[in-house]
């Protein structure tokens, strides 16, 4: 089912803390990675260095849109004993400016709240659980303040209960659209999309690129007249990549895995969240910088310093 | 009633009952609906005599039909008719060619230009390796680091036949990580790259592809039994991994609502699953699993409370996967198949058992099958037809082992063999 009302919803507080911050800087990083402690300094440290909304990884034990950074950043977070619970209670500690996400695969959206695993064929006596289902999630989740939900393996196509759940719930719901992605899918992907589009600026998994793909430009290209915004992930690394992509008309940038890298090679965590903080600064310079060439749009330009 | 010829029918939904689906990164969604596309017009319906080919190969450079042998030695053992139907006899040395040439054949009519692979037991891989050999086409097969140690004569033949090797060291180091890591590289490469997938899993059209170029199995095996025995059997036996062998065996007899299907899962060493370390210290997932989704598909799985996959177990590689193909849920939920599973033991019982008794060394796999049939004959009607899924060279080191720690009835001493 589509839903042509989905996108641009009024009240989205993803899509104003784009619009008012345009152009905006999205980061992610993995809950618990290495711990829920670390993650919420990180957190507030790229909230100060100008993120304008932050994408938290729940993580999952089979990542597979992720390249060997996030993998690793999300096996160092399940080895820490990271869990839903502790994950939603993160979110409600967390103090930031920038609106969060969650993003996270299926099942784990789908077993939220059923409370059982798998179990001996026999003890029969056991009662059979309630199928899987994504409500307890998205509840908990609006619970918590989240502002959205992002799922990499979940296509438009089977969307349909974890969309309605977030119109319940008043949370986004933010679809990937690939270099692949043209014709009647793409037009299906952006009826459904809410917050902003997530423009994966190249095949294969995420993970930190020397350089800005050719693709993100026809991607930008083919969702020039969608009226959703519009922000480019997957490689992106530096102030510079961030000019570029906000030069081809995108309105943010997304950031993960070379914030991760910070994390993983940083001599604890004070050192990580300095130098967190100053990428955040030089990525959102980066975007600011891409502002005001022919491929940008005639939003005004934020303030370009966080309290 | 039924001729048990339904894989022609036109078949597109994405789903069995409330299993199957297409839960894939966005990335692999045009690809996976090209295939989908491929899939009705070149096998449903025959386009450009792609199955004329296909059948036509898989007589030639296949070996197609298998026998259905009656099994002596076992049917006086268990005062009753058994009938193996012998897939070890496929090129490969098991039924995953039937599939694998299907697919890289299919990868060619498409214009595909590249092959890659997951492979557990390494016997995907070699079939893939000798397919994609066959019809000319590059090939690169993915291999957890601990199968590549416990299957190493299938590595070799992977090498043998031109293809690459890549090793993945990530969680246990076995078929759930090798399937990660082959999406990962479909994910960069799909616009050119086909996808062989090795079990009736992942996002739909893989489960009915695989299903369709497995049923060969039972079409067969139907037809043979009714010709040998003079009627169908009482019960139909194989082994789930995945289920490809299972599926490929059951699908001609399931409007055939006499004949028992006994899906044999591992037991590995304990049913149980330990939360606190996420470990399954068996493979069986239509037994004790819990719905939820895994590449690519609604379907029954080992996993925790909270959604997390354990790391699952199983004295054989090719059965030791979380998950299982979504039909085959469906219809253990809709009670047409029944799960049951035997343990590590019982299933090298079964291997020393039919290499002794009739001359057939199985792989271990199959050797869960044939488990399942010392324990459970009585309960298996008159007339029984075992699927003998592939041929045990493969496992010779694992056997010999494994046999050591035990103290196994049907094993010959293999002392003789392990000390220097
Ligand atoms: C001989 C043999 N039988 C069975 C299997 C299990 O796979 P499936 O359940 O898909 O038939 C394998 C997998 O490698 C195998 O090699």
């Amino acid at each position: 089912m589509n839903n042509p009302d989905a996108a641009s919803t009024a009240d989205s507080k993803i899509e104003r803390a784009i619009s008012e911050n345009h152009p905006a800087l999205i980061t992610y990083v993995t809950a618990g990675d290495p711990s829920l402690e670390d993650t919420k300094a990180y957190v507030e440290a790229l909230d100060r260095g100008g993120a304008d909304l932050i994408e938290l990884g729940l993580p999952f034990s089979e990542p597979i849109a992720e390249g060997p950074t996030i993998q690793a950043a999300i096996n160092r977070a399940l080895e820490a004993g990271t869990t839903p619970d502790g994950f939603f209670e993160l979110v409600e500690d967390l103090e930031t400016e920038a609106p969060l996400l969650v993003m996270t695969y299926y099942n784990m959206v789908l077993q939220y709240g059923t409370g059982e695993a798998s179990r001996v064929s026999d003890s029969r006596a056991v009662e059979p659980r309630d199928g899987p289902d994504v409500r307890p999630f998205v509840e908990r989740a609006a619970e918590a303040g989240l502002a959205g939900i992002i799922v990499p393996d979940l296509p438009a196509e089977e969307a349909d209960p974890l969309r309605e759940a977030c119109d319940d719930h008043g949370l986004d719901l933010v679809f990937i659209v690939a270099p692949t992605t043209d014709g009647e899918r793409l037009e299906r992907i952006m009826s459904q999309v809410t917050g902003f589009a997530y423009v994966q600026a190249r095949l294969g998994t995420t993970g930190a690129r020397a350089d800005v793909s050719g693709a993100t430009h026809e991607s930008l290209e083919r969702l020039a007249d969608y009226d959703v915004p519009k922000a480019v992930g997957f490689g992106v690394s530096e102030g510079a990549h961030a000019t570029e992509i906000v030069e081809a008309g995108a309105d943010g940038v997304i950031v993960g895995s070379a914030l991760i890298d910070i994390i993983a090679s940083s001599d604890g965590t004070d050192e990580a969240v300095g130098a967190l903080e100053a990428k955040a600064a030089e990525l959102k310079a980066g975007a600011l910088d891409g502002v005001g060439d022919p491929g940008g749009t005639d939003r005004d330009a934020p303030e370009p310093e966080h309290p | 009633m039924s001729t048990g010829d339904q894989t022609d029918r036109r078949d597109s939904e994405a789903t069995f009952g409330e299993y199957g689906g297409r839960y894939v990164p966005e990335a692999l969604m045009p690809a996976i609906l090209e295939l989908e596309d491929a899939y009705e017009r070149y096998v449903l319906e025959n386009e450009d005599g792609f199955m004329d080919e296909f059948r036509e190969r898989m007589r030639e450079f296949g070996g197609r039909p298998t026998p259905l042998q009656r099994a002596d030695r076992l049917s006086e053992r268990y005062d009753r008719e058994i009938y193996l139907k012998r897939e070890d006899l496929l090129h490969g040395g098991a039924h995953k060619l039937n599939n694998a040439l299907g697919q890289v054949l299919l990868a060619k009519y498409m214009g595909k230009e590249r092959i890659i692979a997951e492979t557990g037991a390494g016997q995907h891989g070699t079939a893939t390796a000798m397919a994609a050999a066959h019809l000319e086409m590059p090939c690169e097969i993915y291999m957890g680091r601990t199968d590549i140690n416990r299957q190493r004569p299938n590595v070799y033949r992977i090498r043998m036949n031109g293809a690459e090797v890549n090793s993945v060291t990530a969680g246990s180091g076995t078929l759930k990580e090798a399937i990660n890591e082959t999406m990962r590289d479909w994910a960069t490469t799909v616009e050119t790259t086909h996808y062989v997938i090795g079990s009736v899993v992942g996002p739909h059209p893989f489960p009915k592809l695989v299903r369709d170029f497995q049923s060969v199995i039972g079409k067969e095996a139907r037809e043979q039994v009714r010709e040998q025995a003079g009627r169908l059997p009482d019960s139909v036996v194989a082994c789930a991994g995945g289920g490809s062998n299972t599926m490929g065996a059951f699908h001609a007899f399931v409007p055939d609502t006499d004949v028992d299907l006994y899906a044999v899962e591992a037991g590995g060493s304990s049913l149980e699953i330990d939360e606190a370390e996420g470990l399954a210290p068996n493979s069986a997932t239509l037994s004790t699993g819990t719905d939820g989704v895994l590449h690519g598909a609604m379907t029954k799985l080992l996993q925790q409370r909270d959604g997390q996959i354990v790391e699952s177990h199983s004295v054989s590689a090719g059965l030791d996967y979380a998950g299982v193909g979504p039909e085959l849920a469906h219809l253990v939920d809709t009670d047409r198949v029944t799960p049951v599973s035997v343990d590590d033991e019982t299933a090298l019982e079964g291997f020393h058992r039919l290499s002794r008794l009739e001359g057939i060394i199985p792989a271990l796999e199959s050797s869960h099958a044939l488990g399942y049939v010392e324990e459970a004959h009585e309960d298996l009607g008159e007339l029984v037809v075992v699927n003998v899924s592939g041929r045990g060279d493969k496992d010779l080191e694992t056997v010999l082992e494994e046999t050591e720690k035990r103290d196994l009835e049907a094993a010959p001493d293999v002392e003789v063999f392990t000390s220097e």
